[in-house]
C-alpha cells in the first residue's frame, strides 16, 4: 500500500492535539512547540502532495479507502484532485501560520492549541473526503472547537453573542444540506455515500431542481452567501486572531467547495436551473459587503466584510458553470484564503499592541510595525486585484468565465461588469484602512509598543510568498487547478 | 393456544433475569453483614454483579425465540435492550456511590436491581399480562427510589408525584389492555395482532391510544411528560439519571415491540400519530429547556426532547428506523449518564444544582469540564461524537420512509438544542468563579464512570461500525 499521505495530513494535528491535552496543565511552551510540530508535519506533507500530484493524469490521486460503516455504505475514502490539492495546501499553510502568530497566548495554552489543531483536522477532512457521510462529519467537526475558541479566548464584549450566532448558523446550514444529502443517498438506490459513485448517477431533473437549493444554500451559509452572511463579520470580530484567520481563510472555502462538490457536481441539472438566479445573491455579496466595508471604521469588521465580498466572487466563479469560472473560483479560494488570513493576522498584531480597532484612532503604525504594514500592503494590493498578485489571475478567470456563460442566462455579462466594478470599492476601503492605520502621525501613547516578533515575521513571509510568486508565475498553480477542473468536467460529460 | 408443556431450556432463555433476581438477593444479604460505614461498597457489589450479567447477555449463547408458551420472546432487539439496561444500571450503581446526600444501603441497590429486572422483562414480554407485571415491577421500585431521600422534602414530593402520575397512566393502560382482551379474546401479541384486523377501526384505535398512555409515560413523550421535570429535579441525582436512561429505554423497548407485533394492523394510523407526537415532543422539550436555570430541570426537558428524536426512528417503521432508535438509545444512555455524573460531583461540592454553580468548573477540574462538555456536545449532535452519528442515522431512517417534514422539524430542533447545551458549556468554560482555585476531587467510581462514558462517546462517533452492525443484525429478525 502506498504511503498514506492524506491520512497523515489529516491526523497529524489530531494526534498532536491529544498529546497536548495529556500534558500537565501548567505547561506554557510545550503545547506551542508540539502544535507547531504537528502542523508543520501536515504542511510538509501538503507541499509534497502538491509537488507529487500528477498534473497530466488528473483525477483523484493519493486515494485511500477502508470500510467505516459498511451497512449503510459509508467508508473512509479520501483522495484529492487538483482542486483539493490547492485547498489542502492552503489549510496546511494557514494552520501552521496560525500557530506561529498565536505564540503569545498565555491563557490556558494547552486547550487553545489543542482546539486550534482539531479545527484544522475538520477542515483537512472536509477537503479530502470522498464519502458524503464522513464529509459531513468532518465538516461539522470544526463547530465545537470554534465555539470554545471564540467563547474563551475571544474579544470580551462580543464573544458570547458572536460565538453562539456563528455556531447556530453553521449548524443549521449544514443540517439543511444534510437532509438533501440523505435524499440523494436514498434516491440513488446505490446504498452508498461514495461521491465518485454517486457522481455517475443521473438523477431526474425534477429531483435535482428540488434538492439543489437546500444543499447549495445549506453549505453556502458557511461560505457566507448573502443574506446568510451576518454571522461572519460578528463572529470574526469576536474571535481570537488565529480563529479569524483560519475561519476566513479556509472554513469559508470549505463551505464554497463543499457546496460545489455536492450540489453542483452531483446535481448539475439543478445547478443549471438555479444558478442564473442565485447568482444575484452572490452579486449582493460583492456589492453589499463592499459598501459596508467602505463606511465601517472597525479594522476587523472591514476585513470581515471584505471576506464576505471575496466569497461572492468565488461563488460566482462556480455559478459560471464552465472551466474558466471554476478554475478562477478555485484560484480565488486559494488567494482569498491567504489574503484574509494575512489581513486578520495583521489586525491582530496591531490590536494586541494597541487594544484599539477603531481605524481613526490608530495612525502611524508603519513607524513601529513596518513588517505588518508591508504585509497589509501586500494583502491589500492582492485583495484589490492588482496585476502581479495571485488574486488578479483568479478574478480575471472568474469574470471571463461569467462572460462566457452568457448562454446560460443573458444577464451573466452584466454581472461580470458589476462585480468587476466592486474591485474599485475594494481598492478604496483597503487603501483607506491602510492610510488611517499605518500612515500619518504616530500617537504618543503608541511610541513604545513592542515591534513585530520574529515568528510573526516568518508567518507574514510564508503567507506573502504564494501571493507574489503565484502572481508573477501563475503556471506554478494553474496547471494543478486546471487538471482538477478538467477531471470534474470529464465526469460531467463536458457540462 | 393449547396446552404447552414446560421446557427446561425456557429457564436458560431468561437466565439474565434470573441472575438479576439472584444478585438482588445477594446484595440484600451482604447488606446485613456489612457494618454501616462500609455500606457504600454495596455499589461495587451491584456493579460487579451487573457486569457479569452483561457479559452473559453479550457472550453466552442463550436460546432465542419464544419461551414459556409465548409469554416472552428473546430476540436480537431484546438482547440489545437488555444490554442497554444493564449498562445503565452499572453506571448508575457506580455513580450512586459518590452521591453524598444519599443513604447507602441494601434496599437502595436492591430496588435498583428490581427495577432493572422489571425493565429486562419489559423488553422480552410478548403477552399483555407479563408486560403489565414487568411494568409495575419497574415502576413501583422506581417510585420508592425517587422518594428515597425521605429527609428532603423535594425528594419525597417527587416520589409522590411520580407515583400518582404512574398509577394514573398505568390504570389507563390496563383499561386499554382489558379492551384488547375483550375485543380480541387473548393476551398474546401474535393472537391479538391476528384478531386486530377484524376489530372495528374506532374501537381498535381507542384501545391503542389507552395503551399508548402507559408507554408514553415511561418514555416521557408529550403529552405524558408533565411528571418529568419535577420528578427529575427532586429525585436523587443518580436516580434521575436512571429514570432518564433506563426507564425511557424500557418504554421504547415496549413501544417498538408493541407497534411491530401487536398493532401492525394500525400501522398507517400510528405512523401519523407518532410523527405528530415526535414533532411536539422535540419542540416542547427543547423550547422549555432553553429557559431552565436548574441543571436537572434543563436535563429533564432535554431528555424529553431526546425522546422525541428516538420517536423519529420509531415513526420511520423500518429496519433503519428501529436499528437507529436502538443505537441512539445506547449512545443516549452513555452521554446522559455522563452529564448526570458530573452534576452529582458538582452538587456534592457546591450544594447547588443551578447552572450558575458550574462557573469555573473547567478551571477547577479540567477532567470534569471536558467530560461535561463532551456529554453536552454529544447530546447536541456535534461531531465527531456519538450523538451526531446517532441523529444522522435517525434522520436517514426518516428520509428513507419519506418523512421529510418530520426530518426538517428534527433538524430545527437540533439547532435549538445546541443553543442551550452551549449555554451550559459556556458557563463551564468561560465564566469565572471565586472558588475556581479550589480543586475538585473526583472519587474513583466517578472516574470509572466518566472515563468509560467519555471513551464511549468518542468511539461511538468515530468507530460506530461494530455497535451499529450489532444493532442492525439484531433488528434484522423483525423485518
Amino acid at each position: 500500500m502506498a504511503f498514506p499521505f492524506l491520512s497523515v495530513i489529516i491526523f497529524a494535528p489530531a494526534i498532536t492535539a491529544v498529546l497536548i491535552l495529556l500534558l500537565p496543565r501548567d505547561r506554557q511552551t510545550e503545547p506551542k512547540v508540539l502544535a507547531a510540530t504537528g502542523s508543520f508535519i501536515s504542511l510538509f506533507m501538503a507541499v509534497w502532495v502538491f509537488l507529487a500530484y500528477d498534473r497530466t493524469l488528473g483525477g483523484y490521486q493519493f486515494v485511500e479507502q477502508m470500510p467505516w460503516l459498511p451497512i449503510i455504505g459509508s467508508s473512509y475514502y479520501v483522495g484529492v484532485n487538483g482542486m483539493g490539492v490547492m485547498l489542502v495546501l492552503l489549510n496546511a499553510l494557514l494552520l501552521f501560520c496560525a500557530v506561529l502568530i498565536s505564540w503569545h497566548i498565555e491563557e490556558r495554552p494547552r486547550e487553545f492549541f489543542a482546539l486550534l489543531l482539531l479545527m484544522g483536522v475538520g477542515v483537512f477532512g472536509a477537503f479530502t473526503l470522498l464519502d458524503l457521510f464522513l464529509l459531513v462529519l468532518f465538516y461539522e467537526l470544526v463547530l465545537f472547537p470554534i465555539y470554545l475558541l471564540i467563547v474563551n479566548w475571544g474579544w470580551k464584549p462580543l464573544r458570547e453573542y458572536g460565538a453562539m450566532k456563528l455556531t447556530l448558523y453553521l449548524l443549521l446550514g449544514s443540517l439543511v444540506a444534510l437532509v438533501g444529502i440523505l435524499a440523494i443517498y436514498f434516491t440513488s438506490g446505490l446504498r452508498t455515500f461514495d461521491m465518485v459513485a454517486l457522481g455517475g448517477v443521473k438523477f431526474s431533473p425534477e429531483f435535482q431542481r428540488i434538492w439543489f437549493l437546500p444543499i447549495f444554500l445549506g453549505f453556502g451559509v458557511l461560505a457566507s452567501i448573502w443574506p446568510f452572511y451576518s454571522w461572519s463579520p460578528d463572529g470574526y470580530a469576536a474571535a481570537p486572531t488565529a480563529v479569524s484567520m483560519l475561519h476566513a481563510g479556509v472554513l469559508k472555502n470549505v463551505g464554497a467547495f463543499t457546496a460545489f462538490r455536492v450540489a453542483v457536481l452531483l446535481l448539475p441539472e439543478g445547478a443549471k436551473f438555479w444558478m442564473p438566479y442565485i447568482v444575484f445573491l452572490m452579486v449582493m455579496n460583492v456589492v453589499y459587503a463592499t459598501f459596508i466595508a467602505l463606511v465601517h471604521t472597525d479594522f476587523k469588521y472591514i476585513i470581515g466584510f471584505a471576506s464576505v465580498a471575496h466569497l461572492g466572487v468565488v461563488l460566482m466563479g462556480f455559478a459560471a458553470m464552465n472551466d474558466l469560472g471554476w478554475s478562477g473560483a478555485v484560484t480565488m479560494m486559494f488567494a482569498h484564503g491567504i489574503i484574509a488570513a494575512m489581513s486578520f493576522a495583521i489586525v491582530g498584531m496591531v490590536y494586541d499592541r494597541t487594544h484599539i480597532r477603531e481605524i481613526k484612532e490608530l495612525g502611524g503604525m508603519i513607524r513601529r510595525l513596518a513588517p505588518a504594514a508591508l504585509g497589509f500592503a501586500i494583502a491589500g494590493f492582492a485583495s484589490m486585484g492588482m496585476p502581479g498578485f495571485l488574486a488578479f489571475v483568479a478574478e480575471v478567470q472568474v469574470f471571463l468565465g461569467l462572460w462566457k456563460a452568457a448562454s446560460l442566462a443573458p444577464w451573466y455579462p452584466v454581472i461580470a461588469i458589476i462585480s468587476a466594478l466592486g474591485i474599485i470599492g475594494t481598492a478604496a476601503y483597503m487603501l483607506r484602512a491602510f492610510q488611517y492605520v499605518f500612515m500619518g502621525e504616530l500617537k504618543p501613547q503608541f511610541a513604545d509598543i513592542p515591534p513585530i516578533g520574529p515568528l510573526d515575521k516568518v508567518a507574514i513571509t510564508l503567507m506573502s510568498l504564494p501571493l507574489i510568486v503565484g502572481g508573477i508565475y501563475p503556471l506554478l498553480f494553474l496547471p494543478v487547478v486546471q487538471s482538477g477542473v478538467r477531471s470534474v468536467l470529464a465526469v460531467l460529460g463536458g457540462a | 393456544m393449547g396446552v404447552t408443556t414446560f421446557n427446561p431450556t425456557w429457564l436458560l432463555s431468561i437466565l439474565p433475569e434470573i441472575l438479576l433476581l439472584a444478585l438482588s438477593i445477594v446484595v440484600l444479604g451482604v447488606d446485613l453483614a456489612l457494618p454501616a460505614e462500609r455500606k457504600r461498597t454495596l455499589g461495587l457489589w451491584t456493579a460487579a454483579g451487573l457486569i457479569v450479567i452483561l457479559a452473559v447477555v453479550l457472550l453466552a449463547p442463550l436460546p432465542t425465540g419464544p419461551a414459556f408458551g409465548g409469554v416472552v420472546r428473546i430476540d436480537g432487539v431484546a438482547q440489545v435492550f437488555r444490554a442497554v439496561f444493564l449498562l445503565g444500571g452499572i453506571l448508575v450503581a457506580l455513580m450512586s456511590m459518590d452521591f453524598r446526600p444519599l443513604r447507602q444501603d441494601g434496599p437502595y441497590y436492591g430496588l435498583l436491581l428490581f427495577s432493572l429486572l422489571g425493565m429486562s422483562l419489559m423488553a422480552v414480554a410478548e403477552n399483555l399480562v407479563m408486560l403489565y407485571v414487568a411494568m409495575e415491577l419497574t415502576g413501583i421500585s422506581a417510585y420508592v427510589l425517587v422518594g428515597y431521600m425521605r429527609e428532603t422534602p423535594q425528594s419525597a414530593e417527587a416520589g409522590l408525584k411520580y407515583f400518582l402520575f404512574g398509577a394514573f397512566s398505568s390504570a389507563v393502560m390496563l383499561y386499554g389492555f382489558s379492551w384488547l382482551y375483550a375485543l380480541a379474546g387473548g393476551t398474546g401479541y401474535g393472537q391479538l395482532a391476528q384478531a386486530m384486523r377484524f376489530i372495528p377501526f374506532p374501537l381498535a384505535v381507542l384501545a391503542f391510544l389507552m395503551v399508548l398512555v402507559g408507554f408514553g409515560f415511561k418514555v416521557a413523550m408529550v403529552p405524558m411528560h408533565f411528571w418529568a421535570p419535577d420528578v427529575y429535579q427532586g429525585a436523587p441525582t443518580p436516580i434521575t439519571a436512571f429514570l432518564s436512561v433506563g426507564s425511557k429505554a424500557a418504554g421504547f423497548a415496549v413501544l417498538l415491540r408493541a407497534l411491530r407485533f401487536l398493532f401492525p394492523a394500525l400501522e398507517p394510523t400510528w405512523v401519523v400519530l407518532l410523527v405528530a407526537i415526535s414533532m411536539v415532543t422535540m419542540t416542547l422539550g427543547n423550547t422549555f429547556a432553553v429557559w431552565q436555570k436548574n441543571i436537572k430541570r434543563l436535563l429533564a426537558y432535554s431528555s424529553i426532547a431526546q425522546a422525541g428524536y428516538v420517536l423519529i426512528g420509531v415513526a420511520a417503521a423500518s429496519q433503519i428506523g428501529v436499528a437507529s432508535a436502538a443505537f441512539y438509545l445506547i449512545i443516549y444512555t452513555v452521554m446522559n449518564v455522563a452529564a448526570f455524573a458530573v452534576v452529582v460531583l458538582v452538587s456534592n461540592l457546591t450544594g447547588s444544582e443551578d447552572v450558575e454553580s458550574f462557573s469555573g468548573l473547567a478551571r477547577r477540574s479540567s477532567f470534569l469540564g471536558w467530560s461535561l462538555m463532551l456529554a453536552l456536545f454529544s447530546l447536541g449532535g456535534v461531531p465527531p461524537f456519538g450523538g451526531f452519528v446517532g441523529k444522522l442515522l435517525i434522520f436517514a431512517g426518516a428520509i428513507q420512509s419519506g418523512l421529510i417534514a418530520l426530518t426538517v422539524v428534527g433538524v430545527v430542533n437540533v439547532v435549538i438544542g445546541l443553543y442551550y447545551y452551549l449555554n451550559v458549556v459556556k458557563v463551564v468554560f468561560e465564566r469565572r468563579s471565586e472558588q475556581e482555585q479550589e480543586p475538585l476531587e473526583v472519587p474513583a467510581p466517578s472516574k470509572w464512570v466518566l472515563g468509560f462514558t467519555m471513551a464511549a462517546i468518542v468511539l461511538l462517533g468515530i468507530l460506530a461500525y461494530p455497535v451499529y452492525q450489532w444493532v442492525w443484525q439484531a433488528s434484522a429478525g423483525w423485518f
